[in-house]
Formats: structure tokens, C-alpha cells, sequence
């Protein structure tokens, strides 16, 4: 992301909204300008404000009078006055900043918006997660602290050294090198973004073992982590076997993201392919 | 997405925070989804939901990028349901947010009865969420915990700054406007409302809860005023 400095009146607005703190204004030009190395790509600051497209030559002559005469306007803080912000076209390997940034790109990989991941959300239709086994999504950068891959691959290459299951389809997995030891690819080590969601599976008598592992991955990492653990209900919609298994290590549980079960295979194609295979068997 | 699993807070937190969203999951049920999607959101609308999202377009609440000048003293405020519901175009999750538990597990019965074949989850507290589909009938398929922040927890703001920031869990609403709008609320240049609204804009995919975040200036305000006397 870049602002245009003809156009960009130092109002400020833009500095708070951004996640990464990466834009401020340069009192020597009086412009805000972005720090690229902190830049995350994710659009929140010309996605998330409103643009006016005033004259910036006003603005600016209505600000410095407002100044002189010490008078304070209190305009509305989401909004950027003079559509100042000017997004590149991005390049390899800066272009996976934004696909995993920017909520609204699209992951040319996986064809997946967002940070790519399934979960136990479609797991009634895709059966991902079965009876004795966990999902687990391991989160870096969340919240607002961002991450940079060459710590996403200390923790990816920790998981395949412990044997975990990476979901074929996440983002992150199909940026490995090799899946047997969790590698990223070298280019894009030195990019950084908002953040990064392994996702594993692994059967549930590993659960305790794989978190201590992350537990002792992520005070090596330079950010934050947010874990989460999808499983499945037993026939009753009861679960029983994962909750008491975080409890003991010491996680209080308190929200959740519920599959009511309501989702059908509907596709034709997937519907006629089982019925095909059903009576082959 | 995990957007909606980390919301930061403890139960009573989430007392006003009920999401109820449908995926179609790519290659199983997105085929013919979109008219779908548009009457699961279309459905949601009788028990006026506080946000209503589409993650490839946004929510009821959206920044304007032809805004005119006058929108400093005069600006709308007012959620544009009808906007979500005709921008759904292609196959994305679609959420619908409530602030009260009863209103959410109406919302569950109807969605139940209509049998779309959408993968419908509930984001919530879990005894909320157990709660919703208990009186609904449902039987849990599966589930996914948040086991909270760990790590280096140091670089993250104050708990009551993160209650707003994450929910918006793609991370669009910045701490740093967080902060501000809890100043601006605090100086009485905006009421919780207004500030809650700012903060709405900035979620791309219309799970941002506003009631909520209404109640929390309110009381992250209210805090510390009484601490500072």
C-alpha cells in the first residue's frame, strides 16, 4: 500500500486504523507514509474508511486556518478526506502478504477467501474430523500482532517432526516444500502477515502431547498464538473426550463454534460419485 | 476462517454475542447455493439481528467511498440489510448476529425447518450455544474450542481493548482505533453507539457485533471513571 503524498492532507485518520501500526504521519514532509516492512498488505486502511474526494490544496489552507485560529473540527474518524491511498500491484512473493492478509483476497492456491481454513465449520458434509480424532488450528499473529513466515516455519516444522497430519487444503500447507518436514518455501520467509493458520490433525490420545509442543514452539516465536480445537460430537451431540483433556491442561474453556449438523452433500456430481462407488462395493 | 472462534472474554462477556452462520463447503454443497445463502439471510431478518454479513462483500454497515462532505453532521448510520442480502453472488459464508439468546434460538428453529442443506454453525459461549440447541432440538455434530491467546501475550493491548478489537476476527478493527474510540467515548466526543458504528465499518465480513460493543464502551468508560475517582 502506498499514499499518495500529492494527495494526502497529514489528517491522521489513516494511523489508528491501521492493525499493524504502520502508517504515520513524517513530520518532516507532512505526509503519512507506510512502513513497508510492517505493511501486512490487508487493505483495512482504503477497504475498512470511507473516502471523500476533496481538494487536497483546500484541506490543507482550511486545516492550517483551523490551526492559526485554534479551533478544533472533530470530523469523523473513518475517513480518509482526499482518497489518498494507492494500492500496488503486488509482486511475488510481497503478493502473499495481501492473500493472507486481506480477508477479501482470494487464495490463488485454494480458491479459498480468508485465511483459508475448514475447521469442523463443514464438517457434517465433509467428514474431516471423525470420532477420536482432533483438528487443530494453530494461529499466529492473532490478534493484531502479525507474524512473519520464517516463524511460521518454526512452528510447521516442529508439527511434522511430531508426525501431525497437515489439511491438504489450508493455505499454509500448500506453501510448504515438503510436507514431511514442514519447509516453506525460501522466498517468502521474509514476508510478513497479519496472520498464519496451520491447521493439523491428529488422533485425540495426541492432543495433550502436540499442544505442549506448540506451548514450547511459541516462546520462540516472536508473536502471539490463538489455538483451536474442533472434534466431533458423539451420537447424543455430547463431548466428552476433548473438553476434559483441555481442562487438565489448564485451558478454561468459555467459546466455541458449534455444527448444528444441518448441511447435506448436495452437489450432483459428489451425490452420483457416491452412488457410483456405493455400488461397486 | 476461524473469524468468529476467538472473540476475547469470559461467559457473561458473551451473554450478548449469539452468531449463527452458513458455509457451503466447496464441492459438497455450494453447487446452486447462492439462492441459498440469500434466504438463510432473508430469514434472519423477522428477528432483527444487530449485523448481517456476507464474507465476500461485508455487512449491514459499510464504508462509503463516494462520501460527501456533509456526512462530518449528518451521516447514516442505519444498517443496509437489504444490500447484503441482493450483494450475495458466489459461494461464501453468510452470517446472521444477535444480541440475545432467545431471538437466536427462534432464528435456529426456522432455520432448521427450512432444511437448506447449508452447514449451519453457532458462535457463541458454550453454554449459550449448548443452550440454543437444546431448546431448538439439535444435536451437536462437532465442535470447535477456542483455547485462548498464549505465547508472546505481552505484544497484545489491554483485555478490555481486546474484547472489541476480536470481534472482528480478521483483524481489521485495529487496537489503536479501539483505544480512540474508547477516548472519544471518555472526552464525550461520541456516544458508545456512534463509536460502536465506526468500528462495525471496518469488519469485512459483517460479524462484528455493535450492541455489543455499544455495552462495552460503555462500561470499559464507565470503569475507568470510577477507578480515576
Amino acid at each position: 500500500m502506498r499514499i499518495d503524498p500529492n494527495k494526502c492532507v497529514a489528517c491522521g485518520n489513516c494511523t489508528y486504523v491501521c492493525p499493524m501500526g504502520a502508517i504515520s504521519v513524517d513530520p518532516v514532509i507532512k505526509r503519512a507514509t507506510v512502513n513497508r516492512s510492517e505493511c501486512v498488505e490487508c487493505y483495512a486502511c482504503v477497504n475498512g474508511m470511507s473516502h471523500e474526494h476533496l481538494n487536497p490544496t483546500l484541506v490543507r489552507t482550511v486545516r492550517k486556518l483551523f490551526q492559526i485560529m485554534r479551533v478544533r473540527f472533530d470530523p469523523e474518524p473513518d475517513v480518509c478526506p482526499t482518497a489518498a491511498f494507492q494500492p500496488e500491484e503486488l509482486q511475488w512473493p510481497r503478493v502473499v502478504r495481501r492473500a493472507f492478509s486481506d480477508p477479501r483476497a482470494t487464495h490463488e492456491s485454494t480458491g479459498v477467501q480468508g485465511r483459508g481454513t475448514e475447521e469442523v465449520k463443514t464438517n457434517d458434509v465433509t467428514g474431516r474430523v471423525q470420532r477420536g480424532e482432533v483438528g487443530i488450528t494453530v494461529e499466529l499473529g492473532r490478534p493484531g500482532v502479525g507474524v512473519w513466515f520464517y516463524d511460521i516455519e518454526k512452528m510447521t516444522s516442529a508439527l511434522a517432526q511430531a508426525g501431525a497430519l497437515f489439511e491438504k487444503k489450508n493455505p499454509l500447507t500448500l506453501l510448504m516444500t515438503d510436507l514431511a518436514t514442514g519447509m516453506l518455501r525460501e522466498d517468502i520467509l521474509n514476508e510478513k502477515i497479519l496472520s498464519g493458520i496451520v491447521e493439523i490433525k491428529v488422533p485425540v490420545e495426541r492432543l495433550d502431547e502436540i499442544i505442549r509442543l506448540v506451548r514450547t514452539v511459541e516462546q520462540d516465536l516472536d508473536t502471539v498464538v490463538a489455538l483451536g480445537v474442533g472434534t466431533r460430537c458423539d451420537e447424543d451431540g455430547e463431548e466428552e473426550v476433548v473438553a476434559p483433556i483441555l481442562s487438565r491442561l489448564g485451558y478454561k474453556l468459555e467459546r466455541a463454534k458449534t455444527n448444528i449438523g444441518l448441511g447435506r452433500v448436495t452437489n450432483q456430481s459428489v451425490e452420483s460419485e457416491e452412488e457410483r462407488s456405493s455400488s461397486i462395493r | 476462517m476461524t473469524n468468529t472462534l476467538h472473540r476475547y472474554g469470559n461467559a457473561e462477556s458473551f451473554e450478548d454475542d449469539y452468531i449463527v452462520f452458513a458455509t457451503p463447503a466447496n464441492g459438497r454443497n455450494d453447487e446452486g447455493c447462492i439462492s441459498k445463502l440469500k434466504r438463510f439471510l432473508e430469514m434472519a431478518l423477522p428477528f432483527n439481528p444487530v449485523n448481517l454479513g456476507d464474507a465476500a462483500h461485508g455487512g449491514g454497515l459499510r464504508p462509503s467511498h463516494g462520501l460527501q462532505p456533509t456526512a462530518h453532521w449528518k451521516r447514516d448510520a442505519k444498517p443496509d440489510y437489504r444490500a447484503v442480502i441482493e450483494g450475495v453472488n458466489e459461494p461464501a459464508t453468510v452470517a446472521a448476529v444477535f444480541d440475545q439468546r432467545v431471538v437466536a434460538e427462534d432464528f435456529l428453529k426456522v432455520v432448521k425447518e427450512a432444511d437448506l442443506g447449508l452447514c449451519v454453525n453457532i458462535s457463541a459461549g458454550i453454554d449459550g450455544a449448548e443452550q440454543c440447541c437444546y431448546s431448538t432440538g439439535i444435536c451437536r455434530h462437532s465442535i470447535g474450542y477456542s483455547l485462548g491467546f498464549e505465547g508472546h501475550t505481552e505484544k497484545l493491548p489491554s483485555s478490555d481493548i481486546l474484547m472489541l478489537t476480536t470481534m472482528c476476527g480478521h483483524g481489521m478493527v485495529s487496537a489503536n482505533l479501539a483505544n480512540k474510540m474508547v477516548d472519544w467515548v471518555r472526552e464525550g466526543r461520541r456516544t458508545p453507539a456512534e463509536a460502536a458504528t465506526y468500528m462495525t465499518r471496518f469488519c469485512s465480513c459483517g460479524v462484528f457485533n455493535p450492541s455489543r460493543a455499544k455495552r462495552l464502551l460503555g462500561s470499559i468508560v464507565k470503569k475507568s471513571d470510577k477507578s480515576e475517582k
